[in-house]
This record gives C-alpha cells, structure tokens and sequence, in this order.
C-alpha cells in the first residue's frame, strides 16, 4: 500500500512529469458523450500519463494510444460514438498500429455485434459476438471478481499483476472466451475479462474504478503507448 | 459466484459526513474526500455518497465533491439524495460518480427511471427505497428522507422499479437505521428474493457479526454501514477477514 502510494506521488512530481511526457506520450480518451468517461481520464492522470479528453475527432491528431471507455447499452454507444464522427478516425489509427484500450462497453464495440442491441453492428474489428451472461446469476454482474491470467499466457497489460487479482465489473454482456482472450473471468461461466491483438486491447472490467490493480493495468498500458512510440514511431499492428 | 461487497456510506450536508439515528439527531463524522480515501485503503469495496440537506445548492457542493473524490479515489461511487432529473444525473456521472441514486424523484415521476435507463444504461441507476414497518407487519415506502409516508408496498415497489430499468437496489430498513441492532433480513431477503439485480442492504449494522448474518442470510451482496466505521469501531478489513472466515466470498486486501 505504501509502495503504490509512492509510486503515485512519483508519478506527480514535477521532474518525472516532465519525464513521463516524453517517454509515456499522449493518451487520448475518447469522449463520446455517455456516461462517466471522465472516471478513465482521471485515472490515466494519476498514473502520470499525458492524457487528453477527445470529444472531436477532428482534435484526435496522431496520439501514442487511445482509450475507449464506455458504459450503457452496446447499441447506444455505438449510436453516440459514430453520430460524433469517430469511426473512421479510431478505426484508421488502431488498424495503423495506434496502441488501443477498449474499456467495457468501448472493448464490446470492438466486435461484430452484442445479443444486447440486435439491430447494431459493432466495429468489427474483433471477430466474434458478444453475449449475455447466464440467467442462473443476478444481472448485471455488478462486483469485483478474479483475473485469470496465465493459462492464457502473458499480456503487456498484466505485467506485474498477480493471477488472481480483483477488478470491478459493471456488466450484463460479454464475449466468450476466445483466440484473442488474455484474461477470463467466472460469472455464470467463464467469459473474457480482458483480450488482445496486435496493440489492440480490451477489458470488460473497469480498470479506473478497480483500484491499484486498475491503476496498475493502466500504467501498464501507458508505458506500452510510450514505448511503441520511442520504439517504432507508431506502427505495430501485429 | 456472487461475491460479497462491503460498502461504506457517507451521508454528506454542507460539504461534511454527518450521521444520525433513525434519520434524526446528527454529529459531524469528518472530510468525505478523507473519508473516501480512508475507506479505499481498508478495501472498501464500493463508497455510496447520499447528499442528506438535498438542497439546490447542496447539488452543487456535491458535484464539486464527487469531482475531488474522482481525483483521489478510484473504487465506485454512488451519489444520491435530491437528484430528479436526467440532467442532474449526467452532472454527477460527468464529475465521475459510477452510479445515480434515486429515492423521492423515483416516486413522484418514476418515469425518470426508464430515461436514465435509455441515456445512461440500468447498471447506472440505482433505486434508493426506505422502507418502515407498520403494525400489522407491512413495509411501506418513506420519501424525502423518510419524512413522508406513501402508500406503497416496499416488495412491489422493489418489482416495479426493476421493471422499469434500476439496475440495482438500495433498501433501507428505516428502524434499524442507526439503531445497532442488525440487518432487517425480512425486509432485504423479501425484495432480494423477487427481483434479480443486485440489492445492497442498509440500516442496523452495530457489530462485524451483524455483517456476517446479512451476508448469509439476506440474500443480499452488498452490505451497507456508517457510524460503525465512521467512528472507528471496526475497520472494513476486519469485516472482509470475518467474512472470509466464514467462507463467504469478498475481496480482501485491494
């Protein structure tokens, strides 16, 4: 506990501020208009990333990452996201190799479609649907739950996070284990907690409210943005 | 598996946590932001803050609130108490609580249900319902702090709001609120039991066994206090570790 908030208080303090700028690069947190998208940005702050809150596709510019958080109905964030004029941007840069953090909803958009809202397509950058959860337990799965990590092998996001580790979900939809997962959960049955392609990743939990393990996952997933940045000057995908 | 969430309770006037006793007689209980923090490093699993005076100007200190505490504190927040519309709402979800509470506006236009439902999805709405029983063993539902009775029966209350799209419940047993005396489990097991979104249990905690029996008995998985923790009598810890004791399934350590 003293450790994390040493960490924190690092990452605040002016000399490695200026550090982290150049070595973290800019985040940039989408912000479609729903919900508490500003609960991402906060966190990604406290972490020391230099973030900044898009809500014009027009401000997005090159970024070294992008979050895509979300809550609400597949459907209606799908809605909200493309009537702002998102899609073709945030698709252009995470199919160019921008690294890319889908949050619940912001991963489920990343797939073809949701039994949520039948009459919306997904992205369709994932292949693969997403489901509900079982009827046998009570909905939304609103609680913290355990990480599975290791028998799905290793994941930039998970470095240094205990098998194991407790996340917080808010959520009545999911995608089924899969190729892609990094990460399953168990609520009526095992679903993906967390996937990745290539620099695309997704969580169905909610790192920023899942405390220093969420803040962890999303220090890791900064410094990924930063060292793909310093790296290769952008394109990974894999 | 469910797993049970310990979740402390900040009934906030004027900027300051305060609690009283069956809704009355209140004593200043310190810094909500401090508070939160406090409560995030124990493994508090979940902090629900309730704007008691639910004031114009009370909304306003709590969005600047809910703001501060986003800043610091990064487990869920709930924020309640005077919110009656969608705007009011959105407010709050902008400044970063997770989650809305809706008590007296869900009575008098339970409308305002299914419109945050559709604008900001049912795991974000959560229906406060205080509840005190009559003489012949009826749950009726209180409004406004529990200053008004109406004439609603708490278990079809519970069904109704569900129906129209809370996500989860808050149910408050008016006279075991402060009292120490336990969970109502009739109250809580009764709602739990015919709905089937999560429902937080309130009111009555006085000792870490009374958490032990709501968790095994009310059917409810999150388990909701104040002054026990306020006032230092037990930490939310030691709450997890007595759980965990007992073979019910929580988070310990964060």
């Amino acid at each position: 506990m003293i450790a994390a908030f040493l960490r924190r208080r690092e990452f605040c303090s002016g000399l490695l501020r200026i550090h982290t700028l150049w070595v973290v690069g800019v985040i940039a947190v989408i912000d479609y208009g729903i919900g508490n998208l500003r609960s991402a940005y906060k966190a990604l702050v406290a972490v020391g990333a230099d973030t900044k809150l898009i809500d014009d596709p027009r401000d997005l510019g090159h970024p070294d990452g992008i979050v895509i958080p979300g809550v609400g109905a597949f459907g209606a964030a799908l809605n909200a996201f493309r009537s702002r004029g998102f899609e073709d941007k945030v698709r252009g840069l995470i199919e160019g190799g921008t690294p890319t953090l889908g949050i619940c909803v912001g991963m489920q958009m990343l797939y073809e479609s949701s039994s949520e809202s039948k009459d919306s397509v997904g992205l369709g950058i994932l292949d693969g649907k997403v489901e509900r959860l079982s009827e046998g337990v009570r909905l939304p799965q609103m609680q913290w739950n355990r990480l599975e990590m290791t028998k799905f092998g290793s994941s930039a996001l998970f470095e240094d996070v205990a098998e194991g580790s407790w996340v917080y979900f808010v959520h009545s939809y999911a995608a089924p284990v899969g190729a892609n997962t990094t990460a399953s959960c168990e609520y009526g049955g095992e679903f993906s907690a967390a996937v990745g392609v290539g620099n695309l990743f997704g969580v169905q939990f909610h790192p920023e409210k899942s405390s220093v393990v969420g803040l962890k996952i999303l220090a890791n997933f900064s410094k990924y943005c930063g060292s793909t940045s310093l790296t290769t000057g952008g394109s990974l995908w894999r | 598996m469910e797993i049970v969430r310990i979740i402390p309770c900040l009934d906030v006037s004027k900027g300051r946590v305060v609690k009283g006793v069956n809704f009355e007689g209140l004593r200043d209980a310190g810094d909500p932001v401090e508070l939160a923090k406090y409560y995030d490093l124990q493994g508090a699993d979940e902090i629900v803050f309730l704007d008691i005076s639910a004031s114009h100007e009370g909304r306003q200190t709590m969005v600047d609130l809910v703001s501060k505490c986003a800043d610091e504190v990064f487990i869920p927040l709930t924020v309640g108490g005077g919110v009656n519309s969608v705007d009011g709402a959105r407010a709050l979800l902008r400044a970063g609580a997770d989650k809305v509470s809706l008590n007296t506006a869900a009575i008098s236009n339970p409308e305002l249900i299914s419109e945050m439902m559709t604008e900001f999805g049912s795991q974000c709405v959560v229906v406060a319902i205080d509840a005190k029983q009559d003489q012949d063993g009826n749950y009726f539902v209180y409004t406004h702090g529990g200053r008004n009775k109406t004439n609603l029966d708490a278990f079809s209350w519970a069904e109704e709001v569900v129906s129209r799209g809370a996500g989860e419940l808050l149910v408050t047993s008016m006279d075991r609120d402060g009292t120490k005396e336990g969970f109502d489990l009739p109250l809580t097991r009764g709602i739990a039991e015919r709905i089937n979104v999560p429902v937080i249990a309130s009111g009555g905690v006085g000792s870490i066994e009374d958490f032990l029996v709501g968790a095994l008995e009310s059917k409810a998985t999150g388990l909701l206090a104040a002054s026990v923790f306020h006032y230092g009598e037990f930490s939310v810890g030691e709450v997890k570790q007595a759980l965990l004791a007992s073979g019910v399934h929580t988070r310990v350590g964060r």
